[in-house]
């Protein structure tokens, strides 16, 4: 079985950049991933591409054969969608198809076009990725999905809105650095609780932006990257991908991921490691609770602990195990599809040493990333790390 | 929603709300006792296909709630609203929290089912109200 090497990433700037086409999203940053690569177009065996509203925001669907165009590959494509999670599957199946022996480069990423939609019609898109039956026509929106979880968090083991504040305080703190992030700006615990509510107990501040922006991956097997002299340090060695029932209240536990719990599991048992090796992680928070959900499912922290620790400083840049240095969803922002590759980006440049915020991780070889679709009835989590 | 979705029902949806309109709300109780909603021919739980409508607890409990400030366009005149997560033993159930004070909600609440409509779109909605 092959190791799977990180030969390139590439990102656009995440942000609000109505007028741009997916395609031209990902096109800049499939440019940037080739060239960090070193690695020809002509090599792509195959584009695994995530999106998951273009029907919506762009009246487009087929997007593999447009992505490959626009990306300037000539190779089979194919889309890959599991709402906030869609990337993150396509670099699932590209690690297999790798160690498979099936390919040996493989481009894989994703781009969500989305602000031009307008809030209400990016919320409405969203919400999409509920059940429409049970729980859109109800009126649950995706955040408020999340503030359910969020409720019955507080209620089963405690903890408040202050807690999440310092959360997305911690984060936007980490994106300052980050040129590629949406917002590059400090906020305080008091900005946090004394915005708008958007779902109590979530305010606006506890949600990330929508955004715009496209992330690129070239993959190579062990065996290409050693012929071709590639400078590829980082490795993808734990892939793990969970699933759950659809709606919310079909859950066993509301305050819980059994998904990402059972991705992460197979990622660690898959990569040969515990979650005492991870050194570092980027996790899915696209609100403030779901990075509580996110470090607990991972066993980075114990159930009913998660919440206090961006509060106690155990998930700062500092701190014991930093979460999200690259800024996370919260700050970095959140082109949908864009998402889990994104982080896969992050993670890697961090390890690598070329990150703005590498200088947190010194010493750290395991890191891990945590891609979550819908309330998460989709979970996908990579083991990444960096040769000694 | 477009007009044209609004006139094609969703088969085993819509008849699940003309029942809880009539008072007659139901579960799907496979061979083995689990619970679960339609439109739907196999137990997400163990696979059995012998599913029944059997009559959904008169009343159950909110398990968790939200007031949601910022909707879908289909809510937008709707805003503020609560939406809870209700408990009834073998199912739980997802909808609007209506008459009761969106302060006065609570964990716990005893309600049941009340098929209301949503003032932005005149579409049914499915909702509970205090017992």
């Amino acid at each position: 079985m092959s190791n799977v090497r990180v030969a390139g990433v590439g990102l656009t700037s995440f942000g609000n950049t109505p007028e741009r086409t997916s395609r031209d999203l990902f096109a800049e940053a499939s440019i940037t991933a080739f060239e960090d690569s070193g690695v020809p177009r002509d090599d792509v065996d195959a584009l695994l591409y995530g999106n998951f509203m273009g029907e919506l925001s762009e009246h487009q669907g087929h997007h593999g054969p447009l992505m490959a165009e626009a990306a300037g590959v000539q190779a089979p494509a194919t889309r890959y969608e599991s709402a906030c999670a869609s990337s993150g599957t396509a670099v699932r199946d590209a690690v297999m198809r790798i160690r498979n022996g099936e390919d040996d480069v493989l481009l894989v990423g994703g781009a969500e076009r989305m602000t031009n939609l307008g809030t209400a019609g990016a919320t409405e898109a969203l919400a999409i990725a509920a059940d429409d039956l049970w729980e859109v026509r109800a009126g649950v929106t995706f955040p408020g999905a999340y503030a359910l979880m969020a409720q019955a968090y507080f209620t089963e083991y405690g903890g408040e809105h202050e807690d999440l504040a310092h959360i997305a305080v911690k984060n936007h703190e980490n994106a300052l650095n980050n040129d590629k992030a949406q917002y590059q700006s400090a906020i305080e615990v008091s900005d946090v609780l004394e915005a708008p509510q958007v779902s109590s107990p979530l305010g606006l501040y506890d949600s990330c932006p929508l955004s715009d922006g496209a992330a690129a991956i070239v993959l190579t097997s062990e065996e290409y990257a050693e012929e071709h002299g590639l400078d590829a340090p980082v490795s993808i060695t734990g892939t793990g991908q969970g699933g759950d029932r659809m709606a919310l209240h079909d859950r066993d536990h509301l305050a819980r991921s059994p998904a990402a719990r059972e991705a992460g599991e197979q990622a660690y048992a898959d990569a040969g490691i515990d979650a005492a090796d991870v050194d570092f992680a980027e996790v899915h928070d696209c609100f403030t609770i779901a990075e509580v959900l996110a470090i607990e499912s991972l066993d980075l922290f114990p159930v009913g602990e998660g919440i206090s620790a961006a509060r106690d400083g155990r998930t700062t840049a500092d701190g014991e195990t930093p979460i999200n240095l690259s800024g996370g969803l919260k700050a970095k922002g959140h082109p949908v599809g864009a998402t889990g590759a994104s982080q896969i980006a992050e993670v890697a440049t961090l390890l690598s040493g070329d990150h703005p915020n590498s200088e947190f991780v010194e010493s750290g070889t395991t890191a891990v990333a945590h891609n979550a679709g819908g309330t998460v009835a989709s979970a996908t989590v990579h083991v990444l790390e960096v040769d000694n | 929603m477009s007009d044209d979705e609004s006139q094609t029902r969703d088969a085993g949806f819509d008849e699940w709300l003309d029942a809880a309109e009539a008072g007659e709300a139901y579960y799907l109780e496979c061979a083995n006792g689990h619970g679960s909603l339609p439109p739907r021919r196999v137990c997400p739980d163990c696979g059995s296909t012998e599913l029944e409508e059997t009559a959904l607890p008169e009343s159950g409990e909110v398990a968790t709630f939200t007031v949601t400030h910022v909707p879908t366009p289909a809510f937008e005149e709707d805003a503020p609203y609560a939406t809870a997560v209700v408990d009834f033993g073998p199912v739980r159930i997802t909808g609007q929290i209506v008459g009761v004070d969106l302060e006065a909600i609570e964990n716990g609440l005893e309600v049941e089912p009340e098929i209301t409509v949503s003032e932005t779109t005149g579409e049914r909605v499915l909702s509970f109200s205090p017992v």
